[in-house]
């Protein structure tokens, strides 16, 4: 892939791509059910709910219970995508979740909509920063985190085949569709430009943001390696030391806070491997507000802008 | 018909089992272990229909959960002495590197548990999944669990408890273990439960009572919400049991929820319990 090839063909919600993805994979595979705590809309889970009906089970304003129920359907062999929203997938039901699934070794999918501040006009209650660095430190437990309707369909899919629990966490705004469809690879790096001045890896929304800006770098006569990771955990370890050996400079970009998530990971992997200078996009440890996405990303420091800007502050850093 | 005898003399064993446990390591939960051994060895050695050869998806199989795991030496002495894994293996209760961790779970492969528990309140939401999975897979066997009367303080428990009368999960049976007390004293002082029968009941389910230190009543309790099946609910058992039966010195309070025999009272509670299948 080149950077210039890289363009939008419209605009679809992470969240549909999670919908036609459970529907395809539900038509496949009749192991797979799918749970949702009162917010099918919202998760898309209507075409799902319509192909197979004897497999979905609405359990209501109910979390805990949801993650349970689950773990017991996965006991019996069953596959379960549970739906609701991100904050409701994570901060709320964190014992759960570790107890019943994770440490279990439950054959679970929590699948998560409406993460980050993107979700907009309902506030820093919804708009869950931590959910990466929650999930990330349960043992066991594969991180995924796409960045398009087509990146997250072939997730939702993928994951039924991976035996062990799944944090899927996906988005609600329409955004840019720019993967090409087809497979996915848990743990798989995806290499958007080869470059040689500065490493940017991003993942979920800010991979379009990351796309941006590195067009304009690129302009400016900045030679960008532009890395898209989808699953944070396991980290494409050798994806990360092979790309920063070549430029010495990375900046990392995620709507998560840089406590916790894709950006700690690639640094402690630095730290421990290849001590590089690096920078982070991310929320600076802050709850998030009302607004649209996209003044949202603007005023906490998400936007394309805020890419090139950290990626001339590590080109400076660098030896 | 179930030898009640029988069935007392291995409980006997079990119980016997529990309080050597406790004592070799010197932790672990002997009075609701205690209390609640005569309806596991019910289940285990006459209600349940299942495969010591374990299978975790238990395809026509009944499966057992629990959800107070801190009974852990009840669960494990029931596990080992109905031949899922050694007996032998029981002096590894809580020590490095077992199987037999202080609270049950899969992580270290121990057959014949299905899910970890411990941190209170979430074996209802796990039994329910497991028998919606038996009504989606046309199995016709019974999903068992069991909750102390204290856990029901966590309110997951009553998530779980509505859903499994929303779905009509007649193939659910949950069994409480009311012994009344908890680690800070009893229910009444800690946190009143009230009617727990009514309580059930408005939340759809069937509410069976059993004397669950009385082998015959535990043996015709269980049947009895076995007998229930067909009917589109839930079926719950109130399970009267006295912490630390029917060790004197144990009895009679919430003292030995969670302390260790020392060599005296070992003996002691020995003493009062007959060996009937050999000490491991």
């Amino acid at each position: 892939m080149k950077l210039q090839d890289i363009k939008s063909t419209g605009k679809k919600s992470t969240r549909d791509g999670f919908g036609a993805g459970l529907a395809e994979v539900g038509r496949k595979n009749d192991k797979v059910v799918a749970l949702c705590a009162d917010l099918v809309g919202s998760l898309k889970m209507q075409e799902f709910i319509k192909d197979s009906p004897e497999r979905f089970f609405q359990v209501g304003i109910a979390e805990a219970n949801m993650m349970g129920m689950a773990a017991g359907l996965a006991t019996a062999g069953k596959i379960p995508y549970t739906g609701t929203f991100a904050n409701f997938s994570t901060g709320r039901v964190y014992d759960q979740i570790r107890q019943s699934i994770a440490y279990s070794d439950k054959n679970v999918k929590i699948c998560a909509s409406h993460a980050g501040l993107t979700l907009g006009e309902d506030g820093a209650t919804h708009q869950i920063l931590e959910d990466i660095g929650m999930m990330k430190m349960l043992p066991g437990m594969t991180v995924i985190n796409p960045c398009d309707y087509n990146q997250t369909k072939a997730a939702t899919i993928a994951v039924a085949d991976h035996h062990g629990p799944v944090y899927l966490r996906f988005g609600r705004p329409g955004w840019p569709v720019f993967m090409p469809e087809g497979d996915f690879e848990i743990g798989k790096a995806i290499m958007l430009n080869e470059g040689t001045d500065v490493t940017v890896i991003a993942t979920g929304h800010l991979v379009w943001k990351a796309v941006e800006a590195a067009k304009q770098l690129e302009a400016e006569g900045i030679s960008v390696e532009l890395i898209n990771i989808h699953t944070i955990k396991p980290l494409d370890e050798a994806a990360v030391l092979k790309s920063v050996k070549k430029t010495g400079a990375v900046v990392t970009c995620e709507e998560h806070n840089i406590y916790g998530g894709l950006g700690e990971s690639v640094a402690g992997l630095l730290a421990r491997q290849h001590p590089t200078p690096q920078e982070f996009v991310g929320t600076m440890d802050t709850f998030g507000e009302s607004g649209t996405a996209a003044q949202l990303l603007e005023k906490y420091g998400l936007d394309t802008k805020d890419v090139a800007e950290k990626v001339k502050a590590v080109l400076k850093r660098k030896g | 018909m179930a030898d009640i005898k029988e069935l007392e003399r291995i409980a006997s064993q079990v119980r016997r089992d529990i309080v050597r446990q406790v004592h070799a390591c010197q932790s672990g939960h002997p009075g609701g272990s205690l209390d609640a051994a005569d309806v596991l060895v019910a289940l285990y050695f006459d209600v349940m229909k299942h495969d010591k050869a374990f299978n975790m998806e238990a395809e026509g199989e009944d499966v057992f959960f629990l959800s107070n795991g801190h009974i852990s030496p009840v669960f494990y002495s029931v596990l080992a002495r109905a031949g899922y894994f050694p007996v032998e293996e029981l002096k590894t209760f809580r020590e490095i590197d077992s199987r037999l961790q202080g609270h049950p779970t899969t992580h270290e492969g121990l057959p014949g548990v299905r899910i970890a528990s411990g941190s209170l309140g979430q074996g209802l939401s796990v039994a329910n999944g497991m028998a919606l999975a038996k009504q989606l897979n046309r199995d016709d066997r019974w999903v068992f669990v069991m909750t102390g009367d204290g856990e029901l303080q966590e309110g997951q428990n009553w998530e779980a408890i509505m859903s499994a009368a929303h779905y009509g999960l007649d193939n659910l049976i949950a069994i409480v273990d009311h012994n009344g007390v908890q680690i800070d004293g009893t229910n009444k002082e800690v946190m009143s439960l009230g009617d727990l029968a009514g309580k059930w009941e408005t939340f759809g389910w069937t509410v069976l009572k059993m004397r669950g230190n009385d082998m015959k009543s535990v043996v015709d309790g269980l049947n009895a919400a076995k007998a229930e099946k067909g009917k589109g609910k839930p079926v719950v058992i109130l399970t009267e049991t006295e912490m630390g039966y029917p060790v004197d010195f144990m009895m009679g309070g919430h003292k030995w929820h969670g302390v260790a025999p020392n060599d005296e009272q070992l003996e002691s509670a020995l003493s009062q319990l007959e060996e009937t299948l050999g000490d491991y």
